[in-house]
This record gives C-alpha cells, structure tokens and sequence, in this order.
C-alpha cells in the first residue's frame, strides 16, 4: 500500500478494503442501524454508486468523505429514497426497504437534511418546524415540540419571520431542527456546514455531538472539512468513484496517503 | 340608479363566472404544475351529473348538484392514477413488464396540455355518443328580483355568494389546515417535503381530486342556466386560463384578485358594448396583465414584498 500504486491497483484494493471494514462491523459494540448490499445506482450510462456496502450501527456518528463526484449525496439520496436504486438492497432495522417511498422511511426512523439549504423560504419559522412535528403531534403536544425544535435551533424570537429572511447559518440550524424534530434513529446531513463561518461551524458541530450523545441519534454527515470531520466523528467512510474505497477512524483515514492522493487527484 | 346596479349585478354575475370557472384549474395548476385541459369536460360531468340527478333520479337540487362535484372528484382521482401519475398502469407494468411505463406529467406543462386535451376529446365524444347533443335542463330555481322595469335572476346572486364562499373555503384549507400546510410544502420544494414525511403522491392524488372537484361542483351549479350539451366546458375555458394567468403563483389570492379584475372589466365592457365587446376586452387585458406582470398578479405582489423586506 504505497502511494506509488497506479490507478486499476487501486481499484483491485476495493474488495479487500472493504472486507476489513466489514470485520471491524462484526466486532462493533452495538447492532447495525442501517446496511446497504450492493447498491448502484446508474442515471443513463452514468454510473454513480458502484456495489456499494455501507453499514451504519445503532448511536454511531460516522462521516462520508470523497472527492466531488464520487457519489456520497447519491448514496445519502438512495438510502432516503429519492432516488431509487438500479440494483442492490437496504436494509434498515433488519428490514428491506429497498422499495419503500420516501415518507416511508421517514415514519420508520430515517431523516435528512440536504445538501442545498431547503427551509421553505416563504413559510415562517414555526410553520417550517410545524411540518414535520404535524405528522406525529397534536395539540398541546405539537405546540410544545414545535416550541422546543425551535429553542434547540437558537431561534427563540423568530418563530413568525420567514425563514427566507434568516441568515444562512440560521437556515441551516433551521433545517436541521425540522429534520431532528421528527425524533428520528438515522439522521442524514448533506454538508451541514457548507458556506457558514468558523462561530458557525462550531454551533453546528455541538449540535450534532449534542444530539448524537442526548438522544443516541445515529448520524451519516457528508463533510469535506477534515477539522470539522475530526471534532465530530470517530468513523469515516471514504467514497471514490461511486464505490467505498477505505473505512476507518478518523486519524487512520487522515493519515492514508491514498486517500489524500485521490483528494488532490480529484479536485481539479 | 338602475344602471349602477345593474352595473353591480354584472359584476358579481361575471366575478362568480370567472373565479368558479378557474378555481379548479388554478388549484391543479399552481399545486401540481399540470395544465389540465380537460378542465371543461369536468365542468361538462358535474353538469350533467347534476341535471341527471336531478332528472332521472328525482333528487333535490342541491344534493344532486353536490353529488356532481364528488362524482367528478372521483373521476378526477381516477385521472389521475392513470394519466398523471400513472401509478395504477405502473403498478400493473411492474409486476408483468418489471418496469414503469408511464412517467408521472407534474411539471410538464406541454405533456400534461396534450395528455390531458386527448381525454377532453373522448370526454366530449363519449358524453356525445351517450347522451345525443343536448340533454334536458333543470329549471332555473328562486325566481328573480325586480327593480322597477328591471329584473334579475336571484339565483345569479346566489351563484355570486357561493363562489365567494368557495374562496373561503379554499383559502381556509390551503392555509389553516395540516393538509394545506402538506400542500404547500409539496408544492414549494417536493423533496424536502417527502423528507419532512410528507406523502406527496397522495398530496397530488387528494389535490388533483379537489380541483376536479370544484371544477364539477361549477358545472353543476351553472347547469341550471346553461344550455346542456357536450361541449358546454368550452364557454368556461377561456375565462378560467385567463384568470389562471393573470392571476400568477398564488392560487386562492391570484383566483380571488383576478376574478375581481378581469369580473369588472368583463362587466363594464359587456354593458357598455354587449357581451362579444366584454370578452374581447378580457382578451386584450390578458394581453395587457402578461406584458407588464409576466409572473401574473400575485407574482408581482409578491416581488414588491420581497423588495420592500431587502430594503428594511
């Protein structure tokens, strides 16, 4: 495993790689949340996860890294199902469902917050954090955790402000807010932190840490921040090319000559 | 004196025309980004479902003309699980062929306006072929009231009060209910909304269903005082597409503003020049509205909010 290895030997290493992954899976404290087998998904000739296995256990805060392109929102995107797989399974809980509509998911544990910021602009802070506790809440109950979402987000005061109006930084705490507010087990964050300053940054990656330890949220953050990766996660997964290409702790996967050969080769 | 009120009369009688005419096709417009231009054959379902339920079954008239609006909702359900969406075909093409066939027309404008004025041909055909070229009308019920030498139907004025109701009734759902708040999020961002737990295909199913709903319910409280045959849809659509346009983005406000707008031209131009004059003018103002205000009326509101918020 040298740095002078050409490309296809890169590429025979898949298999392997991810067999030490698997193992350091089995010998986990605690059982899988979420386990996709063989995913790929193709859009035209295009191919953007290759036969890809990514687990995630119970309560683990683990980040996806990999050069641009290299199919970490696809495969956030598949296990949401917005996008459908062309071929493989997911696995969430021990069971498929693989075939399950969006809102499907949802109301089996499975939250996201995309990549771009996606409040609705034109509704106002509550009626944003409303969306999502209507589902399940009525009442009294639903005012009190529309309430709470909204202090958790730091937005006491703004509750009848267009979330348009809100700072960017804002939105994103917004947004996080509405998709923790559906109280779910697997928490999905397309580049959280994108864009957001460095008093930002640290605002988000507490409320991440807080909600990973309070309410054993388990999380998938897709990050290109190596500081920002490191102060949250332990676990990283490293996609290449639509496939998994290392899995690991964060220091290992820092330190992996390959994988920082893959950055700077990928980024143009 | 008499000409004021006449004046006024015609206002309400064109106002209540054009947002009952529109209100259906704005709903499905706006929410689904499906032009629907079978929208007068379901105003053509509603009537005649009305005036046979009436006719046939001897029901009393507002029941058979609600009974029009929940039948042509149904039927709109069923338009669309199998053209819209397609979700009923797809189903079956799963299971035999392993794969979709039909690819859902939201947001297809151009698919949508040709999908859809297909189904308005075998609408008007079929209802054609079934029931011949006209079929009997129900009488025009409450009388009329009279000023002096002038008399005017009573039940214009209640065809006025119930559009304005429906208004309501509309902005109350769309804005005060979980379903309406559903609504809105499927419309403004669907993708965040699925993440969010919404199930937007069912969103689109029940939205689809309402606007054809209303669409009917329009047929058939106009069936008492139009003539019934097969292509009666016709004299609502140009009113109902001009409103829809004029009135932009926003469905409940832009169907209420425009009907204001283009009811009062409509009525001043009638009643000066007759009705060929009024029509006209309500072309023209069409015209006029989509030079100036692309975005419709509402999109224009809309702008000046957003402009006066930047400048605070």
């Amino acid at each position: 495993m040298s740095d002078t290895e050409t490309e296809s030997d890169v590429d025979s290493l898949g298999p392997n790689v991810r067999q030490t992954a698997a193992e350091l899976a089995t010998g986990d404290r605690t059982e899988t949340l979420l386990q996709t087998d063989g995913l790929v998904k193709q859009f035209g000739g295009f191919t953007a996860t290759d036969d890809v296995d990514f687990s995630v256990a119970e309560g683990e805060l683990r980040c996806l890294i990999g050069p641009n392109g290299a199919g970490k929102s696809t495969l956030l995107n598949l296990i949401t199902g917005t996008y459908e797989a062309s071929d493989g399974s997911i696995y969430y809980n021990g069971h498929d469902i693989t075939d399950l509509d969006p809102h499907e998911r949802v109301s089996r544990g499975i939250s996201m917050k995309f990549q771009v910021p996606s409040v609705y602009g034109d509704l106002s802070v509550r009626e944003n954090v409303r969306l999502p506790v209507q589902q399940f809440a009525d009442g009294e109950e639903r005012r009190r955790l529309v309430a709470e979402a909204i202090e958790a987000a730091g937005l006491t005061g703004y509750e009848d402000v267009d979330a348009g109006q809100l700072s960017h930084g804002q939105q994103q705490q917004l947004e996080i807010g509405m998709a923790a507010a559906l109280e779910p087990d697997l928490l999905l964050l397309d580049e959280p932190v994108a864009g957001l300053d460095v008093a930002e940054r640290e605002a988000i990656a507490e409320r991440i840490t807080r909600l990973n330890e309070e309410q054993g949220i388990a999380f998938v953050v897709i990050e290109h921040d190596t500081d920002f990766v490191a102060s949250i996660a332990e676990e990283v997964t490293v996609l290449h090319n639509g496939e998994v290409f290392r899995e690991g702790p964060v220091e290992e996967i820092e330190s992996d000559p390959e994988v920082q050969r893959i950055y700077l080769g990928g980024e143009s | 004196m008499v000409n004021g009120i006449n004046l006024a009369l015609q206002f309400l009688d064109s106002f209540a025309f054009i947002v009952l005419a529109a209100a259906g096709l704005a709903i499905i417009f706006g929410i689904m980004g499906v032009i629907n231009l079978a929208h007068g054959e379901f105003i053509l379902i509603g009537a005649y479902t009305a005036t046979l339920a009436v006719t046939q079954l001897d029901l009393p008239l507002v029941v058979a003309m609600l009974v029009g609006g929940l039948i042509t909702g149904l039927f709109g359900v069923l338009t669309e699980r199998v053209i819209i969406s397609g979700a009923w075909p797809n189903y079956v093409s799963q299971r035999t062929l392993g794969r979709d066939i039909i690819e859902p027309l939201y947001d297809r404008l151009a698919d949508s306006m040709v999908a859809t004025f297909g189904l308005s041909l075998i609408l008007t055909q079929g209802a054609r072929i079934r029931f011949g070229n006209s079929i009997n009308q129900i009488a025009t019920p409450f009388g009329a009231i009279s000023y002096g030498s002038f008399s005017y139907s009573t039940y214009r004025i209640v065809l006025a009060g119930v559009s304005i109701g429906l208004l309501l009734a509309t902005y109350y759902l769309f804005t005060r209910t979980d379903f309406g708040m559903r609504a809105r999020a499927t419309i403004q961002d669907k993708e965040t909304a699925q993440a969010m737990g919404v199930n937007t295909d069912r969103m689109y199913m029940l939205t689809f269903g309402i606007g054809s709903a209303l669409a009917g319910l329009t047929g058939a409280l106009f069936a008492p005082v139009i003539s019934m045959q097969p292509t009666l849809g016709d004299q609502f659509l140009v009113e109902a597409f001009v409103a829809v346009v004029v009135g932009g983005p926003s469905v409940v406000l832009g169907t209420a503003l425009s009907g204001g707008v283009l009811g009062a031209i409509l009525a001043t131009f009638s009643n000066l020049y007759g009705t060929f004059i009024g029509r006209i003018a309500l072309l023209v103002a069409a015209l006029i509205a989509l030079r100036f205000l692309p975005e419709g009326i509402t999109g224009f509101l809309e702008q000046v909010r957003k402009r006066r918020q930047e400048s605070e």
